[in-house]
C-alpha cells in the first residue's frame, strides 16, 4: 500500500473534517457568541454586546457551585484511579489468556444505557432498596439508612460510570511493562512495595493520568448523575447550565457556563497531554521497544 | 583455583512446574572466585536454576547454601546476589547514575558513600560520560554494562548472568566476552553465568555445568569437557564431533562395515553392547604414517575455507555421516587437496572416546 499524498489525505479527512465542523465547532461558536449577549426580560436574547455574564460566572454563588463540582468530580475520580488502577493490576497480573474475558468484564456495564445504570442505584439505595433490605436480613432493626440524595450517593455513581475507562487505561502501561523491570528493583533489594512506588507507579503513570482526565472531565460536566442520585441537591455545573436553559430560560448567561467549564476542560486536557508527551519516551522503552 | 572453597552448594535440587520438571536433582559445588558457566540447550531446566540462585523460584526439593547457610527460601531483596538480566531490565525512568545508585539507596548507605561506589564502578565499566543519560538514549553494549555496574555495585557474593551477550552482535560479543573475565578478576566475585553457546563457555568458564532435561551430564574444566565428555550428548554438543557408530568390541569398537575403530572402552560397556567411536575434526589427519592406530579410506566431497583453517568434509565407509576434518592451513598448503580427490584419515587411538549409544 502507498501512502496517502497530501491531497489524498486532506480528502479522506474530509468528511471527519465536515462532521465536526458542522456539528462541534459551529454549534460552539454559536454559544461562545450567546455568551456575549443580554438576556431579554422575557426570557428572550437581547442582541447588546455584554461581559456580564462572565462577570456573573465569578460570582460567589455560582464559583461556589463550580468548585463544589470539581471537589465532587476530584474525589470521585481520586476513587475511581485507586479502585481501577487496582483492578487493572489484577488483570494485568492474571494469566495471558485470562487477562481479555476479565478485561471483557470490567467493561460489561458499559454497553447498557448510562440512564438505567443509573436508576439501579436507585434500586440499591433508596430506603428500602436493596442495601436496606440487606441490612434487614442481617438483623439491623433501625431507621433505614438515607443513602439516595446524598452527596455519596452521587460520587458513587459517578464512579461506577467512568470505573471502566480507568481499568482500560491503566490496563495497557501495566500489561506492557517488561516484568523483569520488577524483578530487578526486588534482587537489588527492594521491598515489593519499594518496587511498586519506584519503578511499577512512575511507569504507570500516563495511563493513571489518562484515566484520571476521563473519569474528571466527564464528571464535573455531568447532569444525569447529580439530577438523579443527588436528587437536585447538590447542584453541580452541569445541572446549572442545563437550569439555565430549559428552566431560567438565561440562555446567555448558560452559555457563559457552559464555556466556562469547557475552558476547565481544555486546561485539564492540556495539562495531561504535556504529562503525556513527557512520560512518552520512558513508555516506549518500558514496552521493551515492542512497539511505538 | 582448586584450593579455593566452596562458596555456593546446590544439594540435590529439585524444581518442577505442575508436571514438568524443569530441573531434576541437581547437586553442583560452585567456588569463591569462580567463573561458572551453566550450558545447555533451551529447556534443559538451567534458567530455572539461576532464577532458584536469584531467589525468583523456590526449589520443591534441596538445599541452597551460601557460605553454609541455606537461602533456598530466602526473598531476593535479602540474599546477597545479584542478577544481571538477559534484557538486562534498566529502568527507563532513571538515568545510568540512578539506575546504578538504586540498589545502594535499597541499602540506605549514606548518600557520600553511594557516589564514591557509584563513581567508581561506573569508572570501571567506562560509563562516566553515559551517567546522565537515559537508557534509551544507550547502545547494546553500553545498556550491557549499565546491567552490569548495576549489580556489581552491590558488591554480591556471587554475581548472576543469564545470557549475558545473547543480545550482541558477533563482534561486540567477543570483545565483552574478555571484558566480562578481565571485571571479574578485578571486582573478585563469583559469577555465574548462563548461556547456551558452548562456545562462550569454553572461552570464559574455569569450570562448568552441562545440563540436558533438568539433570547434570557433568561439571568440570572446559579442557575436561571438551576432550573427555561424559557421554555422547555432551560430546555432540560441545563443539564440533564425528561419530562412528557400531557394537563394543575389546579395545575398541566395530564399525557397521567391519572395520575396527580402536580406542579404550569404558568398563560399563559390556562387549557387543551398540556405542558410538567419536573423533574430533582437529584430532585427524590427512595422508598419517602407516603405524597411526585408525585409517579409513575417503573420499572429500566438499571443502569449507575458513582461513585459520580448512574444513573438508569426507565420505567414507564408517558411517553414513561424512566426515568432518580440520586441517591447518599450513598442513593444507604443504599437500593441496580439492572435491574429488581421495584422501586418508588417520587418529591415534588415544584421541577416540568410546560411549554408549
Amino acid at each position: 500500500m502507498t501512502l496517502p499524498t497530501p491531497s489524498r489525505s486532506s480528502l479522506l479527512m474530509a468528511p471527519a473534517l465536515a462532521w465536526l465542523t458542522a456539528l462541534m465547532v459551529v454549534p460552539c461558536a454559536l454559544v461562545l457568541a450567546l455568551a456575549f449577549f443580554r438576556r431579554g426580560i422575557y426570557g428572550g436574547i437581547e442582541y447588546t454586546f455584554t461581559l456580564e455574564n462572565f462577570g456573573l460566572v465569578f460570582d460567589p454563588l455560582y464559583a461556589g457551585i463550580f468548585l463544589n463540582s470539581a471537589r465532587i468530580a476530584g474525589t470521585a475520580t481520586l476513587i475511581a484511579v485507586v479502585i481501577g488502577y487496582a483492578a487493572a493490576y489484577a488483570i494485568a497480573a492474571a494469566p495471558r489468556q485470562m487477562q481479555p474475558v476479565f478485561l471483557f468484564f470490567a467493561v460489561l456495564p458499559f454497553w447498557s444505557n448510562y440512564l438505567i445504570r443509573t436508576y439501579a442505584w436507585i434500586v440499591l439505595l433508596n430506603r428500602e432498596g436493596l442495601i436496606t433490605q440487606l441490612l434487614r436480613w442481617f438483623g439491623y432493626t433501625g431507621e433505614p439508612p438515607s443513602m439516595l440524595y446524598t452527596e455519596g450517593a452521587v460520587i458513587a455513581g459517578l464512579v461506577y460510570n467512568y470505573l471502566p475507562f480507568v481499568i482500560l487505561a491503566c490496563y495497557a502501561p501495566l500489561s506492557r511493562l517488561n516484568p523483569e523491570l520488577a524483578e530487578a528493583s526486588r534482587d537489588l533489594g527492594a521491598s515489593a512495595m519499594t518496587t511498586f512506588r519506584r519503578v511499577i507507579l512512575p511507569l504507570t503513570v500516563p495511563g493513571i493520568a489518562a484515566g484520571a482526565v476521563f473519569v474528571f472531565v466527564l464528571s464535573i460536566g455531568n447532569f444525569v448523575t447529580p439530577a438523579l442520585l443527588g436528587g437536585g441537591r447538590f447542584q453541580m455545573i452541569g445541572n446549572l447550565v442545563y437550569d439555565q436553559f430549559l428552566t431560567a430560560n438565561d440562555w446567555p448567561f448558560g452559555a457563559a457556563l457552559a464555556m466556562a467549564l469547557i475552558a476547565i476542560m481544555l486546561l485539564v486536557l492540556t495539562a495531561q497531554a504535556l504529562a503525556a508527551d513527557r512520560a512518552a519516551g520512558r513508555i516506549a522503552e518500558a514496552k521493551g521497544g515492542a512497539d511505538g | 583455583m582448586s584450593a579455593a572453597r566452596t562458596l555456593l552448594a546446590i544439594d540435590k535440587v529439585s524444581k518442577n512446574f505442575g508436571r514438568v520438571t524443569a530441573v531434576d536433582g541437581i547437586s553442583l559445588d560452585i567456588r569463591e572466585n569462580e567463573f561458572f558457566a551453566l550450558l545447555g540447550p533451551s529447556g534443559c531446566g538451567k534458567t530455572t536454576l539461576l532464577r532458584m540462585l536469584a531467589g525468583f523460584e523456590t526449589p520443591n526439593h534441596g538445599r541452597i547454601l551460601l557460605d553454609g547457610r541455606d537461602i533456598a527460601k530466602t526473598p531476593p531483596n535479602k540474599r546477597p546476589v545479584n542478577l544481571m538480566f538477559q534484557s538486562y531490565a534498566l529502568f527507563p525512568h532513571m538515568s545510568v547514575r540512578a539506575n546504578v545508585s538504586y540498589g545502594l539507596e535499597m541499602e540506605r548507605l549514606p548518600a557520600n558513600q553511594i557516589r564514591s561506589r557509584v563513581d567508581a564502578i561506573l569508572a570501571t565499566t567506562e560509563l562516566i560520560p553515559f551517567a546522565d543519560r537515559k537508557p534509551e538514549q544507550l547502545s547494546g553494549g553500553q545498556k550491557q554494562r549499565v546491567a552490569l555496574a548495576r549489580a556489581l555495585v552491590k558488591r554480591p557474593r556471587l554475581l548472576l548472568l543469564d545470557e549475558p551477550l545473547g543480545a550482541l552482535d558477533k563482534k561486540l560479543r567477543g570483545a565483552m566476552q574478555l571484558e566480562l573475565k578481565r571485571l571479574q578478576n578485578e571486582v573478585g566475585i563469583t559469577f555465574v553465568i548462563v548461556t547456551h553457546d558452548q562456545e562462550e563457555s569454553l572461552v570464559m568458564a574455569d569450570r562448568m555445568a552441562v545440563l540436558r532435561d533438568g539433570k547434570l551430564l557433568q561439571c568440570d574444566t572446559p579442557h575436561a569437557v571438551y576432550e573427555h565428555p561424559a557421554d555422547r550428548f555432551v560430546a555432540d554438543f560441545i563443539g564440533v564431533m564425528n561419530f562412528v557408530p557400531g557394537k563394543a568390541a575389546a579395545d575398541g569398537v566395530m564399525a557397521a562395515n567391519g572395520a575396527r575403530i580402536a580406542g579404550t572402552v569404558p568398563a560399563t560397556l559390556s562387549p557387543g553392547a551398540a556405542a558410538v567411536a567419536s573423533v574430533r575434526p582437529e584430532r585427524i589427519r590427512l595422508f598419517p604414517s602407516p603405524e597411526t592406530a585408525n585409517r579409513i579410506a575417503g573420499t572429500v566431497e566438499a571443502l569449507a575455507y575458513h582461513g585459520l583453517d580448512l574444513q573438508l568434509h569426507v565420505r567414507t565407509a564408517l558411517s553414513p555421516k561424512l566426515f568432518l576434518v580440520r586441517v591447518t592451513a599450513d598442513a593444507a598448503d604443504r599437500r593441496p587437496v580439492s572435491s574429488g580427490d581421495a584422501v586418508e584419515l588417520g587418529w591415534d587411538a588415544a584421541d577416540v572416546r568410546i560411549f554408549a549409544d
